[in-house]
């Protein structure tokens, strides 16, 4: 079933690399220290790639929401209030036990869904909230000057950064446990090679 | 920190419109009382005979001889504001105190020109009153400095700290963003003024924008930190470290000030540092002012994200244990 057309894997590449380096680069700004700089990058070397990887990524959203609206793959991360909490309920059952017993996935991949309610709701919230979040405050961050001094008396630069590295964090959660969850396909690797090859294999036999 | 966390929730949860302004006062409790500008010298009869003259960009005098009433430009460097004065550390001195009493009379004798100033050290230095200012370190400081290489074409004390104007700045900040203006402005009245630059130097002119180039950010550090966090050597003794560094010895990684060990904290925060800000973060004084990315990072959030990391991790081996308890069982 050929789910993944080449913009969607170009796209997802480039934000899988964009991503990775935000991530290194930002811990490496976070926890930086005199004597030593974990993840090997310098602190000037970190803001320099950080800056650069994140403009691209500004790039690469826009084009993202662009390309959902213009090819209609938006469709895929509409949510339908109709059983909704009930599918996702039913979905974390799956993952929890009903995958160990043998049961059928209760949502099959198929050309009109591409994704289960748990897969829907994680990716609306990361990129229609945790990734317009995370830009806005990284813009707040790299022109200082544009951010509210202060809020309620504490500085905005802080708020920003707590905003900013918060998003980060999460963001850096749902990287490790998509790259997780993409092993649940009918063999560990075949989530992996549906995303180089654009065909998803069926779970089942 | 629940109080800081409160705030924050208070903000996202409501929404309410922001407060731009900085008029929340953070400042020390120490903080000694800054100067009104309203104060009155003993000497301010006696001192506005210098002040009439020298108090303004014009002067004027009666040519006797001729008999007629002339007026001319005072040399800027003459140029005293009352203003400024009056709000300095040697407010309280009559002119005559540093100024030979000679200078009463007009024109002034030619052989006044070369009387001998006085140096911070000869009023401040072995007394016991200022014995909190360290002058004397300050002195060792500035004879190791590149400054003090200068000394014979005419580096003094008074070319940054101008006896008529000087005001400790740090020890009564209220905002530290106008000591820190005023501070670099000291730096900048010789480092970016090249005719003031060339009476004590054949250096060719500094573009300190082109110099600072590799900077991220560079309007931001300037307003954030003085010249003296990267350009001198730090001196536990010493509030301010007088030790200018030459230029290829100047701080340039940016971990000096972006970590943990902030040497912003024995810097420019040395005088507020025991005054430490709560709430978790590191170096929590240098919040008050500023925003130091890898120096004010939050201790609790940090605790928390690496738990909640732990547990996803967790959660994940546990995951693939049972799945591959499942495919050796089929």
């Amino acid at each position: 079933m050929y789910l993944y057309p080449v913009w969607i894997r170009l796209w997802h590449a480039l934000n899988a690399l964009l991503i990775i380096i935000l991530i290194i680069t930002g811990i490496s700004m976070q926890y930086t220290d005199k004597d030593s700089s974990i993840f090997i990058v310098n602190f000037a070397g970190a803001v320099k790639w950080h800056n650069i990887a994140a403009s691209v990524l500004t790039v690469s959203y826009i084009f993202f929401i662009v390309m959902n609206i213009v090819t209609g793959n938006g469709k895929y991360y509409r949510i339908s209030r109709k059983n909704f909490f009930g599918d996702l309920v039913k979905q974390m059952k799956y993952y929890a036990y009903g995958m160990f017993k043998g049961e059928k996935h209760p949502f099959p991949v198929t050309m009109e869904s591409k994704f289960n309610p748990m897969q829907k709701l994680t990716y609306v919230l990361i990129m229609y909230v945790g990734l317009p979040l995370i830009i806005i405050s990284g813009i707040g961050l790299m022109f200082p000057e544009v951010t509210i001094k202060r809020v309620f008396g504490i500085s905005g630069l802080i708020l920003t950064d707590i905003l900013h590295i918060t998003m980060g964090f999460l963001v850096s959660l749902f990287l490790v446990i998509h790259i997780y969850t993409c092993t649940l396909g009918r063999k560990p690797s075949s989530l992996f090679r549906g995303m180089l090859s654009g065909y998803h294999e069926p779970e089942e036999e | 920190m629940n109080s800081l966390y409160t705030r924050i929730l208070v903000i996202i949860c409501f929404s309410l419109p922001v407060q731009l302004s900085s008029a929340i006062n953070w400042s020390t409790p120490n903080a000694q009382e800054t100067d009104t500008g309203t104060y009155v010298s003993p000497f301010a009869e006696a001192n506005e005979t210098c002040f009439k003259c020298h108090g303004h960009e014009k002067y004027e005098y009666s040519n006797d001889l001729l008999g007629t009433k002339v007026r001319a430009l005072m040399c800027s460097e003459r140029i005293i504001k009352r203003e400024e004065f009056y709000i300095s550390n040697h407010k309280s001195f009559a002119c005559i105190d540093c100024h030979s009493a000679e200078y009463d009379t007009f024109p002034h004798p030619g052989e006044l020109r070369m009387e001998l100033k006085y140096n911070c050290l000869d009023c401040h230095g072995g007394d016991d009153m200022y014995s909190s200012f360290n002058f004397e370190k300050i002195d060792a400081d500035y004879r190791k400095s590149t400054h003090f290489k200068l000394e014979e074409e005419g580096f003094t004390c008074w070319k940054c700290h101008d006896p008529h104007t000087y005001r400790i700045n740090i020890r009564n900040s209220k905002n530290l963003k106008e000591t820190i203006l005023y501070d670099n402005a000291i730096c900048l009245n010789c480092h970016s003024d090249f005719s003031r630059f060339q009476l004590l130097s054949d250096r060719d002119e500094i573009n300190l924008m082109e110099t600072h180039n590799w900077l991220p950010d560079q309007t931001a550090h300037f307003r954030s930190v003085r010249c003296i966090e990267c350009h001198t050597q730090l001196n536990d003794s010493l509030l301010v470290s007088h030790l200018v560094l030459p230029k290829d010895k100047a701080v340039k990684l940016c971990n000096e000030c972006h970590s943990k060990n902030s040497m912003l904290m024995v810097s420019l925060y040395k005088y507020q540092s025991m005054e430490q800000r709560r709430d978790g973060f590191l170096n929590g004084i240098i919040l008050n002012e500023s925003y130091v990315i890898g120096a004010n990072r939050n201790a609790y959030l940090g605790i928390a994200s690496i738990v909640i990391f732990g547990m996803v991790t967790l959660a994940i081996l546990v995951h693939i244990f049972f799945r591959i308890r499942r495919k050796y069982n089929k």
